[in-house]
Protein backbone atom coordinates (compact mmCIF):
# COMPACT_ATOMS: atom_id res chain seq x y z
CA UNK A 1 0.00 0.00 0.00
CA UNK A 2 1.31 3.19 -0.77
CA UNK A 3 1.50 6.25 1.71
CA UNK A 4 -1.51 7.89 2.89
CA UNK A 5 -1.86 11.57 1.47
CA UNK A 6 -0.73 14.09 4.45
CA UNK A 7 -3.45 16.33 6.10
CA UNK A 8 -4.37 19.70 5.19
CA UNK A 9 -5.51 21.07 8.79
CA UNK A 10 -4.33 19.51 11.81
CA UNK A 11 -6.91 17.01 13.54
CA UNK A 12 -8.23 18.86 16.89
CA UNK A 13 -7.40 16.95 20.15
CA UNK A 14 -9.32 14.41 21.57
CA UNK A 15 -9.88 14.45 25.64
CA UNK A 16 -11.23 12.21 28.38
CA UNK A 17 -15.34 11.46 28.20
CA UNK A 18 -15.49 12.60 32.11
CA UNK A 19 -17.69 10.90 34.51
CA UNK A 20 -20.89 13.18 33.59
CA UNK A 21 -22.21 12.21 30.17
CA UNK A 22 -25.12 10.04 31.83
CA UNK A 23 -28.10 12.39 30.80
CA UNK A 24 -26.01 13.48 27.54
CA UNK A 25 -25.29 9.98 25.36
CA UNK A 26 -26.95 6.72 26.73
CA UNK A 27 -30.77 6.29 25.26
CA UNK A 28 -33.79 3.88 24.77
CA UNK A 29 -32.20 0.48 23.37
CA UNK A 30 -28.94 2.08 22.73
CA UNK A 31 -27.46 -1.64 23.10
CA UNK A 32 -30.31 -3.12 21.05
CA UNK A 33 -29.28 -3.13 17.36
CA UNK A 34 -31.61 -6.09 16.83
CA UNK A 35 -34.44 -6.98 19.14
CA UNK A 36 -33.84 -9.60 21.37
CA UNK A 37 -36.59 -11.53 20.23
CA UNK A 38 -34.68 -11.89 16.54
CA UNK A 39 -33.95 -15.66 16.28
CA UNK A 40 -31.02 -14.50 15.14
CA UNK A 41 -29.75 -12.13 17.67
CA UNK A 42 -26.69 -13.15 19.49
CA UNK A 43 -25.96 -11.52 23.02
CA UNK A 44 -21.98 -10.26 23.03
CA UNK A 45 -20.50 -8.78 26.31
CA UNK A 46 -17.53 -8.73 28.78
CA UNK A 47 -16.19 -6.53 31.49
CA UNK A 48 -13.63 -4.09 31.11
CA UNK A 49 -10.74 -3.79 33.75
CA UNK A 50 -7.98 -1.72 34.52
CA UNK A 51 -4.13 -2.19 35.48
CA UNK A 52 -4.73 -3.28 38.40
CA UNK A 53 -7.53 -5.80 37.21
CA UNK A 54 -10.33 -3.61 38.59
CA UNK A 55 -13.57 -3.56 36.95
CA UNK A 56 -13.82 0.56 34.86
CA UNK A 57 -17.79 1.11 35.37
CA UNK A 58 -17.81 4.56 34.02
CA UNK A 59 -17.03 3.48 30.70
CA UNK A 60 -18.82 3.76 27.77
CA UNK A 61 -18.33 1.35 25.09
CA UNK A 62 -19.27 1.60 20.81
CA UNK A 63 -19.47 -0.89 17.88
CA UNK A 64 -19.75 -0.48 14.61
CA UNK A 65 -20.37 -3.62 12.09
CA UNK A 66 -21.71 -4.98 8.54
CA UNK A 67 -25.27 -6.90 8.85
CA UNK A 68 -25.13 -10.86 8.78
CA UNK A 69 -24.44 -10.86 4.98
CA UNK A 70 -21.44 -8.74 5.13
CA UNK A 71 -23.16 -5.36 4.45
CA UNK A 72 -22.54 -2.09 5.05
CA UNK A 73 -25.35 -0.15 6.26
CA UNK A 74 -26.53 3.06 5.75
CA UNK A 75 -29.59 4.02 7.70
CA UNK A 76 -30.89 6.04 9.83
CA UNK A 77 -32.90 5.29 13.46
CA UNK A 78 -29.91 4.03 15.43
CA UNK A 79 -31.00 6.96 18.07
CA UNK A 80 -34.98 6.16 18.13
CA UNK A 81 -34.82 2.59 17.08
CA UNK A 82 -37.73 0.83 15.72
CA UNK A 83 -37.04 -2.28 16.37
CA UNK A 84 -36.88 -3.38 12.62
CA UNK A 85 -34.36 -1.27 11.16
CA UNK A 86 -30.76 -2.76 11.76
CA UNK A 87 -28.03 0.39 11.74
CA UNK A 88 -24.91 -1.33 12.13
CA UNK A 89 -24.11 0.91 15.50
CA UNK A 90 -24.79 0.49 19.21
CA UNK A 91 -24.11 2.59 22.62
CA UNK A 92 -23.55 0.96 25.75
CA UNK A 93 -22.52 2.18 29.09
CA UNK A 94 -21.28 -0.45 30.84
CA UNK A 95 -22.93 -1.60 34.61
CA UNK A 96 -21.93 -1.07 37.84
CA UNK A 97 -19.49 -4.07 37.72
CA UNK A 98 -17.83 -3.35 34.67
CA UNK A 99 -19.94 -5.71 32.64
CA UNK A 100 -21.64 -5.09 29.28
CA UNK A 101 -24.15 -6.65 27.23
CA UNK A 102 -24.72 -5.67 23.06
CA UNK A 103 -28.16 -7.65 21.25
CA UNK A 104 -26.44 -7.98 17.79
CA UNK A 105 -26.11 -10.41 14.91
CA UNK A 106 -22.85 -12.04 13.72
CA UNK A 107 -21.36 -9.67 10.96
CA UNK A 108 -20.91 -11.39 7.32
CA UNK A 109 -17.85 -11.15 6.15
CA UNK A 110 -17.46 -7.59 4.09
CA UNK A 111 -15.35 -9.08 1.74
CA UNK A 112 -14.94 -12.98 0.79
CA UNK A 113 -12.37 -14.84 2.39
CA UNK A 114 -12.20 -12.09 5.04
CA UNK A 115 -12.44 -12.57 9.01
CA UNK A 116 -15.52 -10.98 10.34
CA UNK A 117 -14.91 -8.32 13.53
CA UNK A 118 -16.82 -5.84 14.86
CA UNK A 119 -15.17 -2.41 15.63
CA UNK A 120 -15.33 -1.10 18.76
CA UNK A 121 -14.48 1.93 20.89
CA UNK A 122 -13.32 2.78 24.12
CA UNK A 123 -14.48 5.90 26.29
CA UNK A 124 -13.70 6.08 29.93
CA UNK A 125 -13.26 8.63 32.61
CA UNK A 126 -9.30 8.70 33.05
CA UNK A 127 -9.32 7.59 29.31
CA UNK A 128 -7.76 10.81 27.43
CA UNK A 129 -8.87 9.50 24.25
CA UNK A 130 -10.74 7.08 22.56
CA UNK A 131 -9.04 3.97 21.78
CA UNK A 132 -10.37 1.51 18.85
CA UNK A 133 -10.14 -2.18 18.26
CA UNK A 134 -11.71 -4.84 16.83
CA UNK A 135 -13.31 -8.01 17.84
CA UNK A 136 -13.10 -10.89 15.73
CA UNK A 137 -15.81 -14.26 15.43
CA UNK A 138 -13.82 -17.18 16.70
CA UNK A 139 -15.17 -19.28 13.75
CA UNK A 140 -13.36 -18.82 10.56
CA UNK A 141 -9.85 -20.35 11.21
CA UNK A 142 -8.73 -19.99 7.38
CA UNK A 143 -9.78 -16.24 7.59
CA UNK A 144 -8.40 -15.06 11.07
CA UNK A 145 -5.24 -17.23 9.94
CA UNK A 146 -5.03 -15.04 6.74
CA UNK A 147 -6.02 -11.54 7.96
CA UNK A 148 -3.39 -9.18 8.10
CA UNK A 149 -4.10 -7.76 11.37
CA UNK A 150 -3.75 -10.88 13.47
CA UNK A 151 -0.69 -12.05 11.66
CA UNK A 152 1.38 -9.16 12.56
CA UNK A 153 0.57 -9.87 16.27
CA UNK A 154 2.50 -12.67 18.67
CA UNK A 155 0.05 -15.41 19.84
CA UNK A 156 -0.93 -13.64 23.35
CA UNK A 157 -1.69 -10.10 21.19
CA UNK A 158 -3.98 -12.34 18.95
CA UNK A 159 -6.17 -13.73 21.62
CA UNK A 160 -7.05 -10.30 22.90
CA UNK A 161 -9.10 -9.55 19.47
CA UNK A 162 -10.83 -13.05 19.15
CA UNK A 163 -14.36 -13.33 20.43
CA UNK A 164 -15.30 -16.47 22.68
CA UNK A 165 -18.17 -18.10 21.81
CA UNK A 166 -20.01 -19.43 24.35
CA UNK A 167 -22.38 -22.90 24.74
CA UNK A 168 -25.38 -20.51 24.48
CA UNK A 169 -24.23 -18.76 21.02
CA UNK A 170 -23.49 -15.62 23.39
CA UNK A 171 -19.73 -14.03 22.17
CA UNK A 172 -17.54 -13.07 25.29
CA UNK A 173 -14.99 -10.38 24.63
CA UNK A 174 -13.20 -8.82 27.95
CA UNK A 175 -11.74 -5.31 27.30
CA UNK A 176 -8.40 -5.13 29.00
CA UNK A 177 -6.87 -1.74 28.78
CA UNK A 178 -3.95 -2.09 30.79
CA UNK A 179 -1.81 -4.89 32.36
CA UNK A 180 -1.54 -8.93 31.44
CA UNK A 181 -3.19 -9.70 28.72
CA UNK A 182 -3.40 -6.05 27.29
CA UNK A 183 -6.35 -5.53 24.94
CA UNK A 184 -4.36 -5.07 21.60
CA UNK A 185 -5.50 -1.34 20.69
CA UNK A 186 -5.16 0.18 17.34
CA UNK A 187 -4.30 3.41 15.22
CA UNK A 188 -5.26 4.48 11.67
CA UNK A 189 -3.63 6.69 8.62
CA UNK A 190 -4.10 10.03 8.88
CA UNK A 191 -4.45 10.39 12.38
CA UNK A 192 -2.26 13.29 12.56
CA UNK B 1 -23.15 14.56 55.08
CA UNK B 2 -25.82 11.87 54.00
CA UNK B 3 -24.90 8.42 53.94
CA UNK B 4 -25.72 8.25 50.20
CA UNK B 5 -23.50 10.89 49.62
CA UNK B 6 -20.56 8.98 51.53
CA UNK B 7 -21.17 5.69 49.96
CA UNK B 8 -21.31 7.60 46.71
CA UNK B 9 -17.89 9.14 47.07
CA UNK B 10 -15.94 5.57 48.61
CA UNK B 11 -17.65 4.13 45.64
CA UNK B 12 -15.80 6.39 43.20
CA UNK B 13 -12.93 6.27 44.74
CA UNK B 14 -12.69 2.70 45.47
CA UNK B 15 -12.55 2.03 41.53
CA UNK B 16 -10.13 5.05 40.22
CA UNK B 17 -8.52 7.39 42.36
CA UNK B 18 -5.82 5.91 45.16
CA UNK B 19 -7.45 8.23 48.26
CA UNK B 20 -3.99 9.56 49.06
CA UNK B 21 -3.72 11.25 45.35
CA UNK B 22 -6.79 14.13 46.62
CA UNK B 23 -3.84 15.16 48.80
CA UNK B 24 -1.78 16.29 46.13
CA UNK B 25 -1.40 20.02 45.88
CA UNK B 26 -1.64 21.91 42.99
CA UNK B 27 2.28 23.26 43.07
CA UNK B 28 2.92 19.17 42.64
CA UNK B 29 0.43 18.21 39.78
CA UNK B 30 2.16 21.59 37.95
CA UNK B 31 5.46 20.68 38.76
CA UNK B 32 4.73 17.55 36.99
CA UNK B 33 2.92 19.13 34.10
CA UNK B 34 5.88 21.60 33.64
CA UNK B 35 8.35 18.70 33.51
CA UNK B 36 6.30 16.34 30.60
CA UNK B 37 6.02 19.71 28.95
CA UNK B 38 9.44 20.65 28.87
CA UNK B 39 10.75 17.26 27.78
CA UNK B 40 8.29 17.14 24.95
CA UNK B 41 9.65 21.01 23.74
CA UNK B 42 13.34 19.09 23.64
CA UNK B 43 11.81 16.44 22.00
CA UNK B 44 10.41 19.18 19.20
CA UNK B 45 13.64 21.15 19.24
CA UNK B 46 15.66 17.98 17.96
CA UNK B 47 13.22 17.20 15.09
CA UNK B 48 10.22 15.84 16.33
CA UNK B 49 7.18 16.22 14.62
CA UNK B 50 4.45 18.37 16.59
CA UNK B 51 1.70 15.83 18.88
CA UNK B 52 -1.56 16.96 18.14
CA UNK B 53 -3.64 14.75 20.57
CA UNK B 54 -3.63 14.55 24.16
CA UNK B 55 -1.02 11.78 26.04
CA UNK B 56 -3.18 8.94 26.89
CA UNK B 57 -0.57 8.50 29.81
CA UNK B 58 -0.56 11.49 31.21
CA UNK B 59 0.30 11.08 35.29
CA UNK B 60 -0.61 14.33 36.31
CA UNK B 61 -4.37 13.50 35.62
CA UNK B 62 -4.40 10.70 38.42
CA UNK B 63 -7.52 8.60 37.24
CA UNK B 64 -5.29 7.82 33.94
CA UNK B 65 -2.72 5.78 35.77
CA UNK B 66 -4.18 2.23 35.54
CA UNK B 67 -6.29 3.27 32.65
CA UNK B 68 -3.92 3.52 29.22
CA UNK B 69 -2.63 1.12 27.24
CA UNK B 70 1.22 0.61 28.07
CA UNK B 71 1.60 -0.86 24.53
CA UNK B 72 1.70 1.05 21.51
CA UNK B 73 -1.17 1.27 19.47
CA UNK B 74 -0.86 -1.17 16.99
CA UNK B 75 -0.96 0.35 13.15
CA UNK B 76 -3.25 -1.10 10.75
CA UNK B 77 -4.89 -0.62 7.59
CA UNK B 78 -8.47 0.52 7.61
CA UNK B 79 -11.25 -2.65 6.09
CA UNK B 80 -14.64 -2.12 4.90
CA UNK B 81 -16.62 -1.17 8.21
CA UNK B 82 -13.98 0.80 9.49
CA UNK B 83 -14.01 3.25 6.10
CA UNK B 84 -17.72 3.66 6.46
CA UNK B 85 -19.87 5.12 9.55
CA UNK B 86 -23.28 4.81 10.94
CA UNK B 87 -25.63 7.37 9.49
CA UNK B 88 -27.68 9.84 11.40
CA UNK B 89 -30.61 12.06 10.31
CA UNK B 90 -34.05 13.72 10.92
CA UNK B 91 -35.61 10.07 12.26
CA UNK B 92 -33.20 10.64 15.11
CA UNK B 93 -32.19 13.91 16.25
CA UNK B 94 -35.31 16.94 16.51
CA UNK B 95 -34.24 20.17 15.33
CA UNK B 96 -35.57 22.04 18.38
CA UNK B 97 -32.28 19.49 20.33
CA UNK B 98 -29.28 22.04 19.50
CA UNK B 99 -31.11 24.62 21.96
CA UNK B 100 -30.47 23.68 25.99
CA UNK B 101 -32.54 26.49 27.06
CA UNK B 102 -35.63 25.56 26.17
CA UNK B 103 -35.97 22.10 27.31
CA UNK B 104 -37.80 22.84 30.26
CA UNK B 105 -40.70 25.30 31.52
CA UNK B 106 -39.09 28.24 32.15
CA UNK B 107 -35.74 30.20 31.08
CA UNK B 108 -32.32 28.53 32.74
CA UNK B 109 -30.43 30.76 34.60
CA UNK B 110 -26.89 32.03 33.26
CA UNK B 111 -25.30 34.08 30.53
CA UNK B 112 -27.24 32.65 27.00
CA UNK B 113 -24.59 31.72 24.83
CA UNK B 114 -24.49 30.66 20.96
CA UNK B 115 -21.65 28.19 20.26
CA UNK B 116 -21.80 27.27 16.24
CA UNK B 117 -18.85 26.60 14.08
CA UNK B 118 -18.30 23.74 11.50
CA UNK B 119 -16.98 20.03 11.58
CA UNK B 120 -14.92 19.67 8.86
CA UNK B 121 -12.15 16.06 8.16
CA UNK B 122 -8.56 16.25 7.74
CA UNK B 123 -8.62 17.46 4.69
CA UNK B 124 -10.74 20.55 5.01
CA UNK B 125 -13.83 19.07 3.74
CA UNK B 126 -17.39 19.56 5.37
CA UNK B 127 -19.07 16.87 7.48
CA UNK B 128 -22.21 16.99 6.04
CA UNK B 129 -25.05 15.08 8.22
CA UNK B 130 -23.64 13.62 10.77
CA UNK B 131 -24.18 13.78 14.45
CA UNK B 132 -22.75 16.24 17.10
CA UNK B 133 -23.57 15.76 21.13
CA UNK B 134 -22.64 18.15 23.53
CA UNK B 135 -22.86 18.18 27.18
CA UNK B 136 -22.08 20.49 30.01
CA UNK B 137 -22.30 22.15 33.80
CA UNK B 138 -25.02 24.97 34.37
CA UNK B 139 -23.50 28.16 35.00
CA UNK B 140 -22.91 27.31 38.40
CA UNK B 141 -20.58 24.33 38.05
CA UNK B 142 -23.27 22.10 38.49
CA UNK B 143 -23.71 18.46 36.23
CA UNK B 144 -27.39 16.81 36.53
CA UNK B 145 -25.67 13.84 37.70
CA UNK B 146 -25.93 11.34 40.91
CA UNK B 147 -22.16 11.45 40.98
CA UNK B 148 -21.56 15.18 40.68
CA UNK B 149 -21.47 15.78 44.31
CA UNK B 150 -20.43 19.44 43.74
CA UNK B 151 -22.45 21.76 46.59
CA UNK B 152 -23.86 24.35 44.00
CA UNK B 153 -27.26 24.80 43.10
CA UNK B 154 -29.21 22.29 40.17
CA UNK B 155 -30.89 24.27 37.64
CA UNK B 156 -34.36 22.79 37.55
CA UNK B 157 -34.48 24.34 33.82
CA UNK B 158 -31.58 23.38 32.44
CA UNK B 159 -30.38 19.69 31.89
CA UNK B 160 -26.86 20.47 29.73
CA UNK B 161 -27.75 18.24 27.01
CA UNK B 162 -28.07 19.15 23.10
CA UNK B 163 -27.85 17.18 20.04
CA UNK B 164 -27.46 18.59 16.36
CA UNK B 165 -27.13 17.18 12.61
CA UNK B 166 -24.37 19.10 10.77
CA UNK B 167 -25.30 20.71 7.72
CA UNK B 168 -24.52 20.71 4.25
CA UNK B 169 -21.47 22.46 4.75
CA UNK B 170 -20.32 20.66 8.16
CA UNK B 171 -22.31 23.68 10.11
CA UNK B 172 -23.87 23.07 13.20
CA UNK B 173 -25.34 25.76 16.16
CA UNK B 174 -26.12 25.12 19.77
CA UNK B 175 -28.12 27.61 22.20
CA UNK B 176 -26.80 26.99 25.66
CA UNK B 177 -26.08 28.55 29.21
CA UNK B 178 -21.85 29.18 29.45
CA UNK B 179 -21.03 26.78 31.89
CA UNK B 180 -18.98 27.34 35.13
CA UNK B 181 -15.85 26.04 36.22
CA UNK B 182 -16.20 22.95 39.04
CA UNK B 183 -14.22 21.45 41.59
CA UNK B 184 -12.93 17.39 41.40
CA UNK B 185 -10.58 15.49 42.90
CA UNK B 186 -7.45 14.90 41.40
CA UNK B 187 -5.71 16.63 43.96
CA UNK B 188 -6.77 19.37 46.76
CA UNK B 189 -8.57 22.75 45.22
CA UNK B 190 -8.31 21.29 41.85
CA UNK B 191 -10.61 22.86 39.36
CA UNK B 192 -11.71 22.26 35.82
CA UNK B 193 -11.76 25.16 33.37
CA UNK B 194 -15.59 26.22 32.17
CA UNK B 195 -16.24 23.39 29.17
CA UNK B 196 -18.60 21.70 26.97
CA UNK B 197 -18.20 18.07 25.62
CA UNK B 198 -18.46 17.37 22.34
CA UNK B 199 -18.83 14.14 20.65
CA UNK B 200 -18.55 13.50 16.69
CA UNK B 201 -18.62 11.50 14.52
CA UNK B 202 -17.05 11.67 11.05
CA UNK B 203 -17.43 9.77 6.99
CA UNK B 204 -14.93 7.03 8.61
CA UNK B 205 -16.08 5.47 11.85
CA UNK B 206 -12.39 5.88 12.41
CA UNK B 207 -12.58 9.39 12.56
CA UNK B 208 -14.73 8.88 16.01
CA UNK B 209 -14.16 11.37 18.59
CA UNK B 210 -14.97 13.00 22.29
CA UNK B 211 -13.31 16.26 23.12
CA UNK B 212 -14.04 19.46 25.42
CA UNK B 213 -14.48 22.74 24.24
CA UNK B 214 -12.94 25.30 25.84
CA UNK B 215 -13.79 29.24 26.68
CA UNK B 216 -11.07 32.16 25.25
CA UNK B 217 -8.79 33.43 28.36
CA UNK B 218 -9.41 30.91 30.85
CA UNK B 219 -7.39 31.47 34.42
CA UNK B 220 -7.75 27.70 35.22
CA UNK B 221 -5.90 26.41 31.67
CA UNK B 222 -2.46 26.32 33.49
CA UNK B 223 -3.62 24.26 36.05
CA UNK B 224 -5.89 21.38 34.95
CA UNK B 225 -4.16 18.15 34.07
CA UNK B 226 -7.03 17.09 31.22
CA UNK B 227 -6.24 20.03 29.56
CA UNK B 228 -2.57 20.20 29.77
CA UNK B 229 -2.40 16.35 28.65
CA UNK B 230 -2.41 18.29 25.34
CA UNK B 231 1.42 18.86 25.28
CA UNK B 232 1.87 21.29 22.38
CA UNK B 233 0.15 24.84 22.63
CA UNK B 234 -0.78 25.08 19.00
CA UNK B 235 -2.85 21.76 19.37
CA UNK B 236 -4.11 23.12 23.19
CA UNK B 237 -5.38 26.15 21.49
CA UNK B 238 -7.23 23.93 18.93
CA UNK B 239 -10.27 23.48 22.01
CA UNK B 240 -10.59 26.79 22.75
CA UNK B 241 -13.30 28.91 20.91
CA UNK B 242 -13.48 32.13 19.93
CA UNK B 243 -15.31 35.28 20.94
CA UNK B 244 -17.45 35.90 17.09
CA UNK B 245 -19.49 39.01 17.72
CA UNK B 246 -20.85 37.90 14.00
CA UNK B 247 -22.48 34.85 16.20
CA UNK B 248 -23.64 37.38 19.03
CA UNK B 249 -27.63 38.66 18.54
CA UNK B 250 -28.32 42.00 19.45
CA UNK B 251 -29.92 42.27 22.83
CA UNK B 252 -30.19 37.64 22.82
CA UNK B 253 -27.18 36.07 23.23
CA UNK B 254 -23.37 36.48 22.62
CA UNK B 255 -21.55 34.16 20.38
CA UNK B 256 -18.75 31.78 20.28
CA UNK B 257 -17.40 30.22 16.79
CA UNK B 258 -15.58 26.86 17.20
CA UNK B 259 -14.29 24.76 14.40
CA UNK B 260 -13.57 20.92 14.88
CA UNK B 261 -11.26 18.89 12.38
CA UNK B 262 -11.64 15.27 12.63
CA UNK B 263 -8.64 13.16 11.77
CA UNK B 264 -8.21 12.05 7.54
CA UNK B 265 -10.51 9.76 6.18
CA UNK B 266 -9.02 7.13 4.35
CA UNK B 267 -12.11 5.86 2.26
CA UNK B 268 -11.15 7.99 -1.12
CA UNK B 269 -7.32 7.36 -1.45
CA UNK B 270 -8.10 3.87 -0.55
CA UNK B 271 -10.62 3.70 -3.31
CA UNK B 272 -8.21 5.50 -5.92
CA UNK B 273 -5.68 3.61 -5.19
CA UNK B 274 -7.87 0.51 -6.12
CA UNK B 275 -8.96 2.13 -9.42
CA UNK B 276 -5.16 2.23 -10.21
CA UNK B 277 -4.71 -1.42 -10.37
Amino acid sequence: MSQAPKLKLAPTPGQTIGPFYGYALPFEKDNELVNQANPNSVRLHGVITDGKGEVIPDSLLEIWQADENGNVISRDGSLVRDGYTFTGWGRTAVDNVGHYTFTTVNPGATEEGKAPFIMLTVFARGLLNRLFTRIYLPEDTAALAADPLLSSLTEEQRKTLIATREEDGSLRFDIRLQGEHETVFLSYPRES
Amino acid sequence: MSTETTKDESFENSHVLDPAATADSQETISKEITSVHEAYRQEVIAGKKAETQPRINFAPYRSSLLRYPTKNLHHVDPETIELCSPAFGQRDVHALESDLTIQHNGEPIGERIVVAGRVLDGDGRPVAGQLVEIWQANAAGRYIHKRDQHPAPIDPNFTGVGRAITGPNGEYSFTTIKPAPYPWKNHHNAWRPAHIHFSLFGTDFTQRMITQMYFPGDPLFSLDPIYQAITDQDARDRLVATYDHSITTHEWATGYNWDIVLTGSNRTWMEDEEGDH
